[in-house]
């Protein structure tokens, strides 16, 4: 099982306190009634899915229950580091 | 290609089984191709068998990076049905089922297809209502299924319990009785060895690194790690890496690729007759016929390439089962593995053109892509050689994620979500 940091509690934890929460830093439309079909499609369905650095967040469910990003590497599911919402892309 | 017959068998045997011949040449790439195939599994190599078999195109490379079948062909738990709810799903995997029957025959090699029944087990009342409404969508479509009572489950499958006091009480099952299972390194290997001798090469050992497109946007070759290949058509049925090869191509694509583990357990006697699946608490199991359960578990919660998965998605498994199958309590566990499945937003399979010409697709079976093999293979193929989707696999483009008409299907995948 994996190990992940909570920013907020500055703690290593158990995955199974954790909820992924998909890509992060997808941002979400400043005015949703300008955007067309390929800009929802974009926003709403495609992702990032690299083999190696990804950017995603998490939640920490069983705990400060407060959602956090982080930068992991999807082959080895190693965590390069996490940080709180809202602070810039690592 | 030598042809199996039982006088053969019979002949080779007083010889020691010494006079087989290899069952198709582990080829070099030529400079160029007609077609070019990314991804030796079932799907790939089901696509240039139907590509040589049917539509005449026999100059045709499969690109493996690792070893034929070494993927998820060889990592699932060889679950084949076709129960799913909406019209389009039901007509595809339905294909896919009606070309599984005569599959062994077709290639002259057993893929030991046995139809043994899925039966999928109610626990509450939303499931007896979804069962059942699958069942009647599924009749509307031609394909069987019915409502068993907890005695006629508990008849179809003896190890079940369905005592009123389990914790995952029993309420009904749907049984597709035309399901069952296969041999799944059979299916790559007999799809290897028909279309090899159609004139396909098989490549192993040759990684994709490189999509080039000319100066009209069109497929022009792929870099690999044995040198750059020729072929202005190009079919990717990569799994939980098609979305790579996409990038390479300069393609987004709207898929995110997970672990999915499954695992078996020391061999025993036949005691286990049929596929049960448990949608709702995660379980899903049939026994092989060497005797190990072979056991289904969900998909990790992440991102991930790693082909491992994390302990407690198996732990939170073997307890549904051994719920669900008291017997099966001191049953110890063998071997775990894990599979890379690219799921798409709606899980369901993207299987058609790309925005690049000469690119083909077929990727996004998620968790349930083994049961489509032949069906796949044959409709990708089919959308290669006419350079349009097949009616069937039509409504699986690309386009629907921006035109929203998807294809919801709650059934595609194996796991609850």
């Amino acid at each position: 099982m994996i190990l992940i940091h909570c920013p907020y509690c500055d703690e290593k934890r158990p995955e199974i306190e954790f909820a992924n929460a998909g890509q992060a830093h997808v941002v979400r439309p400043v005015d949703p009634s300008t955007y067309d079909d390929a800009q929802w499609e974009a926003f709403l369905f495609i992702r990032a899915n690299p083999r190696g650095r990804h950017h995603e967040r998490w939640r920490h469910i069983h705990g400060c229950g407060r959602f956090f990003n982080a930068v992991r590497d999807t082959v080895t599911d190693k965590f390069e580091a996490t940080y709180k919402a809202g602070k810039p892309r690592r | 290609m030598t042809r199996f017959s039982g006088l053969n068998l019979f002949a080779k045997a007083l010889g020691g089984h010494k006079g087989w011949a290899e069952q198709w040449p582990d080829a070099v790439p030529k400079p160029a191709y007609d077609a070019i195939i990314i991804g030796g599994g079932g799907h790939g190599l089901g696509a240039a068998y139907y590509l040589a078999k049917k539509y005449g195109i026999n100059n045709v490379a499969v690109l493996e990076k690792g070893w034929i079948g070494g993927g998820n062909t060889g990592r699932n738990t060889t679950i084949i049905r076709s129960n799913y709810l909406y019209d389009e799903s039901a007509h595809l995997y339905d294909h896919a089922v009606k070309l599984w029957d005569g599959l062994s025959q077709e290639l002259n090699y057993n893929v030991m297809y046995s139809k043994r029944g899925v039966m999928m087990l109610a626990h509450n009342v939303h499931d007896v209502q979804s069962l059942q409404r699958h069942i009647h969508a599924n009749r509307l479509n031609g394909v069987d299924n019915e409502w068993l009572t907890p005695q006629e489950a508990k008849a179809y499958c003896p190890p079940l319990s369905i005592s009123p006091q389990a914790r995952h009480p029993v309420l009904g099952a749907a049984l597709q009785r035309r399901g069952g299972t296969a041999r799944h390194d059979s299916v790559a290997w007999g799809y290897a060895r028909g279309a090899a001798a159609l004139g396909v090469d098989i490549i192993q050992n040759c990684a994709v690194t490189g999509v080039r497109r000319g100066v009209d946007g069109a497929v022009e070759g792929v870099e690999t790690s044995r040198g750059y290949i020729a072929s202005k058509r190009v079919g990717v049925s990569a799994a939980g890496n098609s979305s790579v090869i996409m990038q390479m191509a300069g393609l987004d694509f709207p898929l995110e690729s997970y672990p999915l583990q499954a695992l078996v357990s020391e061999p025993v006697k036949p005691t286990f007759p049929c596929v049960v699946m448990s949608n709702t608490v995660h379980a899903y199991m049939s026994q092989s016929d060497k005797g190990e359960l072979v056991i289904g578990a969900g998909t990790d919660q992440y991102v991930s390439y790693s082909q491992r998965g994390a302990l407690h998605i198996i732990e939170h498994t073997l307890a549904a089962i051994c719920e669900i199958f008291p017997i099966y309590r001191r049953m110890r566990m063998l071997r775990t593995w894990g599979g890379i499945v690219d799921v798409t937003p709606d899980r369901s399979p993207i299987l058609g053109k790309t925005p690049v010409t000469g690119l083909y697709v077929n990727c996004g079976w998620g968790t349930g892509g083994f049961k489509a093999t032949p069906g796949a293979g044959d409709l990708l193929a089919y959308t290669m050689a006419k350079d349009e989707p097949h009616p069937i696999n039509a409504p699986y483009n690309l386009d629907r994620f921006r035109n929203g008409r998807l294809i919801d299907e709650a059934a595609a995948a194996a796991v609850a979500h």
